[in-house]
């Protein structure tokens, strides 16, 4: 697949080689899917991360990648100093402690206030990060080969192909998504988070500290944002600029969800990763690179066309 | 059980409060009139904490609360029924129950206690699984109480409970308030536009004018009263 991606883009006007249609090579096809929904999961978990703070403060975090570019850049150099899990699960830690300090100390004061302010907190908090972590790390991009778990030949159903790394991140995203599914419906602080998420007048007077909801909320992003970004820098090297690309699709795939739904968030990834995959290899080369243009794409014709995207709630409500 | 002195509070710089006093003694329902305005839901906002007062105390149980957190002052048995009901419209019947038990512990009890509110409400119970949003309005209403009650509260703030709703439902939830105050030994504070109706059933009543107490009286007194009958009564 990346030799044909690659040729198209080398000589867009020589004769070139485009994808043989689905039907005429059916594995190729299965292979694209396979890897669209690899990839397409961590768009899930980042859009998770996403929605969790819209769905409980109605703040959009812009900063969401850069956070997790952030954390990942310090689970890089724990890892020079520990095991690949221990690392990563201690910069997990660190990414929670982050963003529940964030949701204290710098969003609190204008949760309450026009949106307009809080888009422009995070978009702060964009810039510092990524200013931050060229500061501490540098330019030169960061390799996570020699730590990785994720090693060994490709698993391989007649010609179609899953790589280790794919299938781990599948797992890990699968993990993440069934860990947040059981916390939201089946504890009784999972249900003081959506209680709060809902309706924040009546979660004061039912005696949820809703202020610690918020906090807890934004941890949870952070933490689960963590994660994408751990998983993201197995593949590509990472740099300041890394997570951007990854935030722009999860961004597409949380509106293609609607932006206050989880199930939302996971079939929008999903989608996105696939459609990605299929599009850099079956759009004609011709029409150039549709890549990150896909992601706007699919952002535009959603707001058009249905602007709760598939899952969410229209923005009328019964009061 | 229950007592103001003097409370002030405001939105901004308006003005909500201006000087309440009111007594709620353990038992029986005190009624809050009043007009469009008057401060009658600022007072119960006051209670509950969340409207701060500026000025005077507020005192339950000899313990002064104007300083506490609304989810501290839940805690120690104060349950306010909002105006507009607030029921988590996206979650199930069920959940809003048990949200309402949130402060609470003792797990099994609680499990009683939402039979309990069945027995009171059989229609919630009907509908335990489904999503509060599909209720009507005086099922909405009959949730909000439940929930409030799931609290297990001493003190139950009502704040216009009929609004909104026919009233052969209004009749039925009052005479289901009057029936959960005598059998739960519960002090309600009710809040109501309908004069004639709070009296019915409440034993002590204030009347309330621009963020203040002009008239207080057992509910019988209240009824006979001129000026009572012309301002809110209409005869």
């Amino acid at each position: 697949m990346d030799s044909i991606v690659s040729l198209t883009g080398l000589w867009p006007d020589t004769a070139v080689m485009l994808a043989a249609p689905p039907w005429e090579d059916p594995s190729l096809f299965a292979q694209l899917i396979i890897s669209g929904i690899a990839s397409g999961s961590l768009f899930a978990i980042l859009a998770l991360a996403i929605v969790l703070i819209y769905r409980s403060t109605n703040i959009l975090n812009f900063a969401q990648g850069e956070m997790a570019m952030f954390t990942t850049f310090m689970a890089w150099t724990f890892m020079t100093r520990m095991d690949f899990w221990p690392a990563f699960f201690v910069a997990l830690l660190v990414a929670a402690a982050m963003g529940g300090a964030l949701e204290r100390l710098v969003l609190r004061p204008v949760e309450d206030g026009p949106p307009l302010n809080s888009v422009i907190v995070t978009l702060g908090l964009f810039t510092i990060f990524n200013g931050l972590a060229l500061w501490i790390w540098g330019p030169l991009p960061k390799g996570f080969g020699p730590f990785s778990v994720f090693k060994g030949s490709a698993i391989c159903a007649s010609d179609v192909c899953i790589g280790r790394l794919s299938l781990g991140t599948l797992i890990v995203a699968l993990i993440v998504m069934l860990a947040l599914y059981l916390l939201f419906q089946r504890t009784g602080l999972g249900l003081a988070m959506r209680a709060t998420a809902q309706n924040r007048l009546a979660s004061q007077l039912v005696g949820i500290p809703v202020n610690n909801m918020l906090t807890l909320g934004w941890a949870l992003s952070a933490t689960v944002g963590a994660v994408a970004g751990v998983l993201v820098a197995q593949s590509v090297s990472l740099t300041t600029g890394t997570l951007f690309v990854i935030l722009l699709y999860a961004f597409a795939a949380a509106v293609l969800g609607g932006l206050d739904s989880s199930i939302g968030a996971v079939v929008g990834g999903l989608s996105i990763g696939v459609l990605k995959n299929l599009s850099a290899v079956y759009v004609p080369p011709e029409v150039g690179s549709v890549d990150v243009a896909m992601a706007f794409l699919v952002i535009v014709l959603v707001l058009m066309v249905r602007p709760a995207g598939l899952f969410g709630r229209p923005a009328a409500r019964r009061v | 059980m229950l007592s103001l002195r003097n409370v002030h509070a405001a939105y901004g710089s308006v003005l909500a409060l201006r000087g309440i006093s009111l007594e709620a003694p353990e038992g029986g329902i005190i009624s809050v009139l009043g007009a469009n305005g008057a401060g009658k839901s600022s007072t119960l906002r006051a209670i509950s904490g969340l409207l701060r007062p500026s000025e005077g105390t507020i005192e339950f149980d000899g313990k002064p609360i104007d300083k506490m957190r609304p989810e501290k002052i839940v805690q120690m048995g104060i349950s306010h029924v909002p105006e507009g009901r607030q029921i988590f419209t996206e979650l199930t019947v069920m959940e809003n129950l048990r949200l309402g038990a949130y402060t609470r512990r003792d797990g099994d009890a609680v499990k009683r206690d939402i039979d309990r509110i069945f027995s009171y409400f059989p229609v919630l119970g009907e509908r335990a699984k489904q999503q509060a949003l599909l209720l009507s309005g005086g099922e909405q209403q009959m949730l909000a109480i439940g929930r409030a009650l799931m609290a297990k509260p001493r003190l139950l703030l009502l704040d216009e409970p009929s609004l909104g709703l026919a009233p052969i439902l209004v009749r039925e939830i009052f005479s289901i308030i009057k029936t959960i105050s005598e059998e739960e030994k519960l002090t309600i504070l009710l809040v109501e536009q309908d004069a004639s109706l709070a009296l019915s059933i409440a034993d002590y009543g204030y009347v309330l004018e621009s963020g203040t107490v002009v008239l207080e009286d057992t509910a019988e007194q209240l009824r006979g009263n001129e000026s009572v009958r012309r301002s809110y009564l209409g005869y």
